[in-house]
């Protein structure tokens, strides 16, 4: 872990990535004020942690490595039990508090039944709803979509945006594309414990360069060919060739290859993935974080 | 590191003008303090303990009724004669074994129990403050070993009344006394018992603090109380025996005597006090250096 600076606009969905094992959740602790920094400081919102974190904390959501409750009781008195474990919050407005809470949440229903009983998108969904029991200016989820089935997901991912809506800043660590792809409007990449990149989505996508891939069997043709025409970065690859068409459009690309006598089984423009942009900031397979 | 929101004004209004609706610390203390004692008492396992040491009481009631014997040793052997004997006859029987196996279970669970069910992150980001989440710890495990004596005295009162013939008091220094005082005395040996476990209980926190494993933290307190149990039996160490955990035990019978010894009841509460600001500072200072990573 090693100088993380990490800015999260207020009203923003900030999806923090990284794969497993590169230290998100161990940021999460830490900034939490639960694990202690071998050397250094932390700092949240501008608070120090965690001397601050009797009077920052409570402005702060969080939803740490899944969610964990005492199985032998309800989930309204789960939500009782953690919001009198907050100094700050008022004992008279409780009850009508966790119930507000828990209709957010959509687990009205069973709010009076033990959550040893419960399934896990609905656990998923009472550990936002402890986060929900006071207004807070920030929510700190991690992986709030783990281990949940694709309608857990949407419900959880439908949950963040009207959060988000409501002016709530949110910062959730994941390592499920899709839901940053999807959530999202800043990301950061995170991988040994450093951060690796750190941007809005919309620039991050606008980075993702669409490239040209040509299918032909003449090969060496092809390539002399778009370097000739002026594109980057060309590869020949075993079936394809592919290379950075840059600005120069792409119809005049084909009649040009046509032209010069390149048979063409296949052409189009790819757009690489935010996976593509994500391995590549972090590494391949399984040497990942080592 | 830091995680920064850069926050625009009115957000931070908001902010102050919910601070300034909250109450004062003293509710919040109260209401950690009452979820502390809901978290022990709002559980099946800690009401079948009760029930189990109520059960002792009529238990023995029930055996001496049944074999008819008259006499006996200690304060068993009047429980025939004076219903009013079972309540301090139960409570002598409890406190070797019973209790202390009660306050090990609970006491074991307190801080490992949240651990491993990783409940401990979610009220500690509450932010519940390390402090002060020990302190409702150890005053629930005060509550709990008061109740547990109360609930044998009481017990052994039902149970003595309807079995028994009941009546004025003969003490050990052979006054007799009203059955209600025999009774408020017999109230401040469930108090004075109580009081006498809780060197043990400091010790099942401070094991508790150590581990994520409730199991082995109850295992490892009773362990600790074994081995203050052999530590007495072995003559050839008779010096340090007044200074161990049990040693002052027994001293709640002297306030059967008219007046009251005070002398070793006085000692024992000493040395439980002294074992429970060993234990429970040894607690505090791992609780708060510890990463919670469970």
């Amino acid at each position: 872990m090693d100088g993380i600076d990490l800015e999260v606009p207020a009203g923003s969905i900030f999806g923090f990535l990284g794969p497993n094992g590169s230290g998100k959740t161990t940021t999460i602790r830490m900034l939490l004020g639960l694990i202690a920094p071998t050397s250094g400081s932390v700092e949240l919102l501008g608070e120090p942690m965690p001397k601050a974190q009797l009077s920052v904390l409570p402005r702060v959501g969080a939803l740490v490595e899944g969610p964990a409750f005492y199985p032998f009781w309800s989930g309204q008195a789960n939500l009782l039990r953690f919001d009198a474990a907050d100094r700050t919050a008022d004992p008279r407005t409780r009850k009508l508090r966790a119930g507000q809470a828990l209709e957010r949440v959509g687990l009205s229903n069973a709010a009076g039944k033990k959550v040893r009983a419960y399934s896990l998108g609905m656990r998923q969904r009472l550990a936002i709803a402890v986060a929900l029991m006071q207004r807070r200016d920030l929510l700190v989820l991690d992986e709030p979509t783990n281990g949940l089935d694709p309608q857990g997901t949407r419900e959880v991912r439908s949950l963040i945006r009207q959060l988000a809506g409501d002016g709530t800043t949110i910062f959730t660590s994941t390592h499920l594309l899709a839901e940053v792809e999807q959530l999202c409007t800043h990301a950061a990449v995170m991988t040994r414990g450093r951060i690796v990149r750190q941007s809005t989505m919309a620039e991050l996508r606008s980075e993702l360069r669409p490239r040209l891939v040509v299918k032909t069997p003449d090969l060496e043709r092809a390539a002399t060919t778009l370097t000739g025409l002026g594109l980057t970065d060309v590869r020949q690859l075993e079936t394809t060739v592919d290379g950075d068409p840059g600005e120069l459009p792409i119809d005049k690309l084909a009649a040009a290859l046509v032209a010069a006598d390149v048979r063409i089984h296949g052409f189009g423009l790819e757009h690489p993935s935010l996976e593509d942009a994500f391995v590549a900031l972090t590494g391949e397979g399984f040497d990942v974080a080592e | 590191m830091s995680l920064s929101e850069t926050a625009d004004r009115r957000d931070l209004g908001k902010v102050t003008d919910q601070n300034a609706s909250r109450p004062t610390a003293g509710r919040h203390t109260i209401a950690l303090f009452a979820s502390e004692l809901h978290l022990v008492f709002g559980r099946a396992r800690t009401w079948v303990t009760l029930a189990v040491l109520a059960g002792v009481p009529m238990l023995v009631g029930v055996a001496i009724k049944l074999s008819g014997a008259e006499g006996g040793e200690g304060f068993i052997g009047q429980v025939a004669g004076n219903g009013f004997f079972l309540v301090v006859a139960s409570l002598a029987l409890s406190l070797p074994f019973f209790l202390p196996t009660a306050v090990t279970v609970v006491s074991g669970e307190s801080l490992a129990g949240e651990a491993s069910l990783g409940t401990l992150r979610t009220v500690l980001t509450a932010p519940a403050g390390r402090s002060r989440l020990l302190a409702a710890k150890m005053v629930a495990l005060v509550v709990f070993c008061l109740v547990a004596t109360m609930t044998i005295w009481l017990s052994g009162l039902i149970a003595g009344v309807v079995l028994f013939p009941i009546g004025d008091v003969v003490l050990l220094s052979g006054t007799t006394v009203s059955l209600a005082d025999g009774l408020l005395r017999a109230f401040g040996i469930a108090i004075l018992v109580a009081l006498s476990l809780l060197g043990l209980a400091g010790i099942g926190l401070f094991v508790s603090s150590l581990t994520s494993t409730p199991l082995a933290a109850m295992a490892a307190t009773f362990g600790a109380f074994i081995v203050f149990g052999i530590l007495g039996a072995i003559p050839q160490i008779d010096e340090i025996h007044p200074w161990l955990l049990m040693y002052g035990w027994p001293s709640f019978a002297d306030l059967l005597r008219d007046p009251p010894y005070w002398d070793a009841i006085i000692r024992n509460l000493l040395l439980q006090g002294g074992y429970l600001l060993v234990f429970y500072t040894a607690a505090w200072a791992r609780l708060t250096s510890r990463d919670i990573n469970g």
